[in-house]
């Protein structure tokens, strides 16, 4: 059984509804995350989680225990805001103590439990401080320390890394998960950073306008998005899209609008006819200046329009004759120069028929 | 789906003061709106509200009375504009000192506030006395103007007990609550309006008329509103540094309350007076509102 | 910094000039050797003595005093519990019953005061007098006490919920202490209206009862003499320190609008 069950969802503000029948099953001790850009639901579903907000239909069950009669402080849930929200007026060992005071601790036990929570969050010692002096990672930790502090069953991060700047938010990354380890408890994660997500996650939920697009693990995700927002949400994707021309054997052709026929191995019961898109990531994408010999790959001329340098990687935008742009990833690496191609120059694109992924829309 | 709790903590919190309120700010009003339809007690104050006979005795005379007697219909007037001339007087003189403090530095600007505002704290009669004595007849201002009037061979002229008195102490009363709100806006005028205009050509008055001003009209209405209606129901300044002739309504009212115990009409009169400062804080309020988006302050979100 | 005119220089150093030179001639004139506020003769502390000999004004100031300190207590507690009602949820009702007694005209609530307490029998005095302060004050105090509710981060409270405290416990760890700046700055701002109010005590303090402006008021009616002068430049000090000590607990009182 999931520890959280969240069934058929729904939360509306007037007219607008933020959550529209969500429905989703987190396991104990996952680190499960909430995707999406902003408005799409996600914040709303985790304060309805932690018990600020009231769904309007469906039920949130804890260890198959409806939630919803729990004020959110009766509820073993404990958030990290994403303004961190520590008390200015108290210490650091004052914030950690809060919710062990009001769980009415044992005074005697208070000193030894804000330790071992600072310890986790390696904080040894900041315990006199006052959250005007912490730095951004600092403030963050002690969040974190204070909401871990009483062993909560679930875990609630509302994009607590949003606010830091881009070196700092790749160590915390790491610090999250390895804490997630140790502690072993539940995380409910929200962000609209897909490489965050990717990279924390056992299980994502894409979300958008209120619904849940596509759930699971990030490499099926990434590799095998259900529908089109997934596929652009997620990454850098080619998106060609037009009607079945042929559907047999394990290979559908879609006609590609600007393209041409590309094929794309997939099982579907789509008529011909029908609208599709095939989901290509750029790196999947290779490109030779001379055309391989005769095989089943799909490939296509085209001329280098655009380049982006990243230093590891450079991203190629080609043109096609028929109007259909292409996005091709490679790295520097293996050359002695920096880029491959120029701009202005003819190219030869391919790949292979299992590396598009075949999406009914 | 709302908790209980909830709604149960805001008559708990909330609930106290509304209760003190309705009790001493609700319900003497209603009381006094009563009051203003009964007749006056045979030794003042009010006649029982069911007389002998057993009827309601209510009635419309006093509001006839103020109706048909004009003089208080004159000094109504001649309240509004006591009030209005405060206001003017209190908008020159404001203004550039709420100028002075929003172009001030940062660090200066709370001591300025602050020193603006200090005086509103002394006691009121203080300030009035203040006056009574700076305008007194043996005072160094009375006798260098009537000195000067006396070499033109003119009469001495009382500048304590009259109208002018009156003004003054006005204006010096009510001038920081007009610094304060003009203060608040201008504060928040944004200096690259002002170079984009110079930039532009315009001089300084064309600055200031042409892009200040407008802008700070919401501070200007809110100033007014915060002097217009207090100055509206004074009695303490005529009533030490006025002459006979300079009764206001306030006056009026106190003398019917206190003196006459006329309290019917006394509370016509209030009412009167009560309907006036709540149409006037209406349409501050309202011009205030619609003020945010004339064309000039479009122009100046948009730049 | 930019250069700016000398005519608006001027022009603001009127406006102090006329702000504060009343106030100066009245400190000045308290320790002139002279029965007349008329020119300097000589220093002298004689009318503070006469002063502290002068048993109604003694009277008046215990009763300005008592009353003020009831009024602020009061008006205090009330005002504090109407600022966080109107913050949290907002009630068209009492946010006017509120505003209302700052906004119109003082003597509207002096009369009204007046006939309600005569229509119940009760005698003027000084509970009528401390009634009647504590029904403006409670205004200053909700606004003084909102506005600091309005700069408090709002996540805070829900973080409190979140670490497991009920919502009274929330506002006693959490809410409490960090608005309590702008409780006592509004109880100095309460206890300072109600020493100095003239109005309202005018009607509903009753034949018997005198507050120290009332006594001022007498004397400047009757007798003007520089006690007067004492009194208010003792009064004026007492305010401005009480008025210093609440705008460093809350420097944002006074910069905003008052409504």
């Amino acid at each position: 059984m999931a520890l959280l069950a969240i069934e058929n969802v729904t939360r509306r503000f007037g007219d607008f509804t933020a959550v529209d029948g969500v429905s989703l099953a987190i396991d104990a001790g996952e680190f499960f995350t909430l995707l999406g850009p902003s408005g799409c639901g996600k914040t709303t579903l985790l304060r309805m989680i932690a018990g600020f907000l009231l769904p309007d239909a469906g039920r949130i069950l804890l260890n198959g225990e409806d939630l919803a009669d729990r004020p959110p402080e009766a509820r073993p849930v404990r958030t990290v805001f994403q303004s961190y929200a520590l008390f200015p007026h108290m210490t650091v060992e004052g914030n950690v103590a809060f919710p062990l005071q009001m769980a009415k601790t044992p005074a005697a036990q208070i000193p030894a439990k804000i330790e071992a929570a600072l310890e986790d969050v390696r904080l040894t010692g900041f315990g006199k401080r006052y959250p005007h002096e912490l730095s951004g990672g600092q403030k963050q930790r002690v969040a974190i320390a204070r909401a871990l502090v009483t062993h909560p069953t679930v875990l609630l991060l509302d994009e607590p890394l949003a606010a830091l700047d881009a070196k700092l938010r790749e160590d915390m990354q790491l610090e999250l998960i390895n804490l997630q380890k140790e502690v072993g408890i539940t995380f409910v994660y929200v962000t609209h950073d897909q490489t965050e997500a990717l990279a924390l996650s056992h299980r994502i939920a894409v979300m958008n306008k209120g619904k849940v697009e596509q759930s699971g693990e990030p490499s099926k995700i990434y590799g095998f998005p259900t529908t089109r927002f997934v596929a652009d949400f997620i990454g850098h994707c080619n998106l060609l899209s037009g009607p079945v021309a042929t559907n047999g054997n394990g290979i559908v052709t879609v006609d590609v609008a600007g393209l041409g026929p590309v094929r794309v191995a997939a099982e579907t019961a789509l008529p011909t006819g029908r609208s599709a898109t095939i989901a290509l990531r750029p790196e999947k994408v290779r490109i030779g200046a001379a055309a391989p010999a005769d095989s089943p790959d799909n490939h296509f001329r085209g001329t280098v329009s655009d380049l982006l340098y990243m230093g590891d990687v450079t991203v190629y935008k080609v043109d096609t004759p028929g109007g259909q742009k292409i996005e091709a990833l490679l790295a520097n690496s293996a050359s002695g120069r920096t880029k491959f191609f120029e701009v202005g120059d003819a190219v030869e694109m391919s790949w292979p028929v299992a590396a598009g992924h075949f999406i009914p829309e | 789906m709302a908790r209980p709790t909830k709604r149960w903590g805001k008559w708990l919190v909330g609930g106290p003061p509304l209760v003190y309120l309705l009790v001493f700010f609700a319900a003497p009003t209603l009381i006094m709106v009563l009051a203003s339809f009964r007749t006056p007690g045979d030794f003042g104050g009010l006649a029982p509200l069911v007389d002998s006979a057993g009827k309601l005795d209510l009635n419309l005379d006093s509001y006839a009375r103020f109706f048909t007697e004009s003089v208080y219909a004159e000094i109504f007037l001649k309240s509004v504009g006591y009030a209005l001339l405060t206001t003017l007087f209190c908008l020159t003189l404001a203004y550039p000192l709420a100028v002075l403090i929003a172009r001030a530095g940062k660090q200066y600007r709370n001591l300025l506030l602050l020193l603006v505002i200090l005086p509103f704290w002394s006691n009121f009669l203080i300030r009035i006395y203040a006056w009574m004595i700076i305008l007194g007849p043996q005072a160094a201002l009375a006798r260098g103007v009537n000195g000067v009037l006396a070499a033109f061979g003119h009469e001495p002229v009382p500048l304590l007990f009259s109208s002018f008195a009156v003004l003054v102490c006005l204006v010096y009363v009510h001038l920081p609550f007009m610094v304060l709100p003009l203060y608040a806006n201008l504060e928040k005028h944004d200096q690259s309006l002002l170079d984009a205009a110079q930039d532009l050509g315009a001089n300084r008055w064309q600055r200031f008329w042409r892009i200040t001003f407008p802008l700070s009209l919401p501070g200007v209405y809110a100033g007014a509103a915060l002097v217009f209606i207090p100055a509206l129901g004074i009695f303490a300044i005529p009533d030490i540094l006025g002459g006979p002739d300079d009764s206001l309504i306030g006056n009026v009212i106190k003398q019917q309350f206190l003196e006459t115990r006329d309290w019917p009409f006394g509370s016509v009169l209030s009412i009167v007076l009560t309907v006036a400062a709540l149409v006037l804080a209406a349409l501050a309020a309202w011009v205030g509102r619609r003020n945010l988006v004339t064309p000039s302050s479009v122009e100046a979100s948009r730049a | 910094m930019r250069r700016r005119p000398l005519g608006l220089w001027l022009a603001a150093a009127a406006g102090y000039a006329f702000l504060y030179i009343p106030l100066v001639i009245v400190v000045v004139y308290s320790f002139n050797d002279s029965r007349l506020n008329a020119e300097w003769v000589g220093f002298t502390l004689g009318w503070y003595d006469k002063l502290f000999h002068d048993d109604d004004m003694l009277v008046a100031a215990g009763n300005s005093l008592a009353i003020g300190l009831v009024a602020s207590a009061v008006s205090t507690v009330l005002g504090t519990m109407a600022g966080v009602a109107l913050y949290r949820h907002p009630m068209r009702l009492l946010s006017g019953l509120v505003l209302a007694p700052i906004a119109i005209p003082e003597i509207l609530m002096g009369v009204s005061l007046l006939i309600f307490f005569v229509l119940l029998n009760f005698t003027l005095g000084l509970v009528s007098v401390a009634l009647a302060h504590i029904t403006f004050c409670i205004g200053f105090v909700a606004i003084v006490v909102r506005a600091r509710l309005a700069g408090m981060d709002e996540d805070l409270i829900e973080a409190a919920r979140d670490c497991g405290a009920t919502p009274w416990k929330a506002f006693r760890h959490i809410t409490l202490p960090l608005i309590m700046p702008g409780v006592i700055a509004g109880a100095l701002m309460a206890f300072t209206l109600s020493i100095d109010d003239f109005v309202i005590t005018f009607f509903t303090a009753g034949a018997g009862t005198v507050t120290l402006p009332l006594q001022i008021y007498s004397m400047i009616k009757i007798a003007v003499t520089p006690e007067v002068n004492a009194v208010s430049t003792l009064l004026m000090l007492l305010t401005l320190a009480l008025i210093i000590i609440a705008s460093r607990l809350s420097p944002s009182l006074f910069q905003t609008d008052r409504e």
